[in-house]
């Protein structure tokens, strides 16, 4: 090895004949190439660690210092590499295969090519988040694979809308019966100046067709109601509520509850922001936070309290962020928290929120409930967990 | 003597304040002595003497419902957080 680096104690290195065997007597197989290499083909009992990733992450990899290690990459030098950065934690059974995984299926050894999840097209679009280890390709098929359903296609739902779509998610169905507005322009990046009077849902297929023509735009150019909000939901993975009342936001609960979808709520009110994610049974719902309604008086619209238009831009994308977790099944949903941005003086605050035992939608004994004013068909089921 | 954070919508009970400090070893006594002070705030967040169900109150990150309502516990450097439901969002 000429780039070999200095080290205290030298590399031991194998050749792939010796990898083979070492392989087939019980040595743990380390992969220490990019995840793209890797999705073109691997040892199938490899664990894969890039190697700038080794010395942050091979002790929640291999816990075993004393473990014994075949450590590859595709032609024999950052295996050299991770082994010394290995080396350095008190990994001592660790080698390196010298030579290349061309070498390794020449002579034999076990490998797999992974099915194509994604097409040439969808591998370039979608590069920068495949590079990224908890989607790589799985995740972004799965993505391609996901249904998101926005409430409403305004201040909230445009920069959920534009980044979803960007992102690959396969279908964003937009529910909105709202017309363009002049005064919508000013947050609702959607949509444009020429477009004042078009419905906001076609407004928004337009612009999200141009962003990412993959993605499957459905206008339901309705508002949200007792009567449609399960027909409406229930062909969704994900709901983004942006709504702007409080009728609305506990219609969508109950329906929401009642067929398991995850809600990602968020509100808005001049400088001050909230997020919270509600998982059905899993965490509290909108109703274990808040179980009634407030008169309308102190509950003023944007139309009437106004809002600062960067603010949607910023809650409207942390819904979103909540969105691609909940699709992923990655990292730590807003579930059980409320969180509040206070765009004034730039703070996040959280507050915890408790699944209400007693809730008349989610709580241990769901019983036939009034809803939103109606009376609504008991259902008996109790929460699994 | 705790912070008391006042949500956007209940601001003009307290003359524009985001945060006022109160006195008092309990819920009940912090918002006693806020509503002294600020008399438009007590119809904001109670209905006949009880905490409305629309309005939350946290001591720090806790629900005060989860722990003694309103007889809750009040440190002098804990914060308390009145947050009634926002509706705001899109349209």
């Amino acid at each position: 090895m000429t780039n070999q680096p200095a080290t205290p104690r030298p590399i031991r290195e194998v050749t792939v004949p010796e990898a083979i065997r070492l392989a087939g007597e019980g040595y743990r197989i380390l992969d220490v190439r990019e995840p793209t290499e890797w999705d073109q083909g691997h040892i199938p009992t490899a664990i894969l660690l890039p190697l700038a990733d080794v010395a942050d992450r091979i002790e929640e990899t291999i816990p075993d210092r004393n473990a014994f290690i075949v450590v590859h990459c595709a032609a024999g030098v950052r295996s050299v590499r991770a082994v010394a950065r290995m080396q350095a934690l008190g990994y001592t059974n660790a080698v390196s295969m010298r030579g290349s995984i061309f070498d390794w299926r020449r002579a034999g050894g076990a490998w797999e090519v992974p099915q194509a999840l994604l097409t040439p097209a969808q591998q370039r679009r979608y590069s920068r988040q495949l590079l990224i280890p908890e989607i790589g390709q799985k995740g972004q098929r799965r993505l391609l694979d996901s249904r998101v359903l926005l409430i409403g296609a305004g201040g909230l739902g445009s920069p959920a809308a534009l980044y979803l779509t960007a992102s690959g998610i396969g279908t964003i169905g937009l529910v909105d019966d709202d017309v363009v507005d002049e005064s919508n322009l000013q947050r609702q990046v959607l949509h444009t100046a020429d477009r004042v009077g078009v419905p906001k849902t076609e407004s928004a297929r337009m612009t999200l067709n141009a962003l990412n023509p993959e993605t499957r735009v459905v206008e339901h150019r309705e508002r949200l109601s007792a009567e449609n909000v399960e027909r409406l939901i229930a062909g969704y993975d994900v709901i983004v509520d942006g709504t702007d009342n409080f009728d609305t936001r506990y219609v969508l609960n109950d329906a929401a509850v009642k067929l398991r979808k995850p809600v990602v709520h968020g509100s808005i009110y001049r400088w001050d922001g909230q997020v919270t994610t509600f998982v059905p049974f899993d965490g509290p719902c909108y109703r274990c936070m808040y179980p009634t309604q407030p008169p309308e008086e102190l509950a003023p619209a944007c139309a009437v309290a106004g809002v600062l238009g960067v603010l949607p831009g910023i809650v409207g994308l942390l819904q979103a962020n909540e969105v691609f977790k909940l699709l992923l099944g990655v990292g730590e949903p807003l579930a059980g928290r409320l969180l509040m941005f206070d765009a004034m003086s730039t703070a996040f605050d959280e507050v915890r929120i408790w699944r209400d035992p007693a809730c008349p939608a989610c709580g241990d004994a769901v019983q036939a409930a009034p809803v939103a004013g109606q009376p609504r068909a008991a259902y008996t089921e109790v929460s699994a967990r | 003597m705790s912070n008391v954070r006042i949500p956007p919508v209940l601001r003009e009970t307290t003359g524009g304040n985001r945060t006022v400090t109160a006195e008092g070893a309990t819920v009940d006594q912090v918002l006693g002595d806020l509503f002294v002070r600020y008399p438009a705030l007590r119809e904001r967040v109670t209905t006949d003497g009880e905490l409305s169900p629309f309005v939350n109150v946290y001591v720090n990150d806790r629900d005060v419902r989860y722990r003694d309502g309103l007889a809750t516990a009040v440190g002098p450097d804990d914060t308390v957080i009145l947050l009634p439901a926002m509706a705001g969002g899109a349209r």
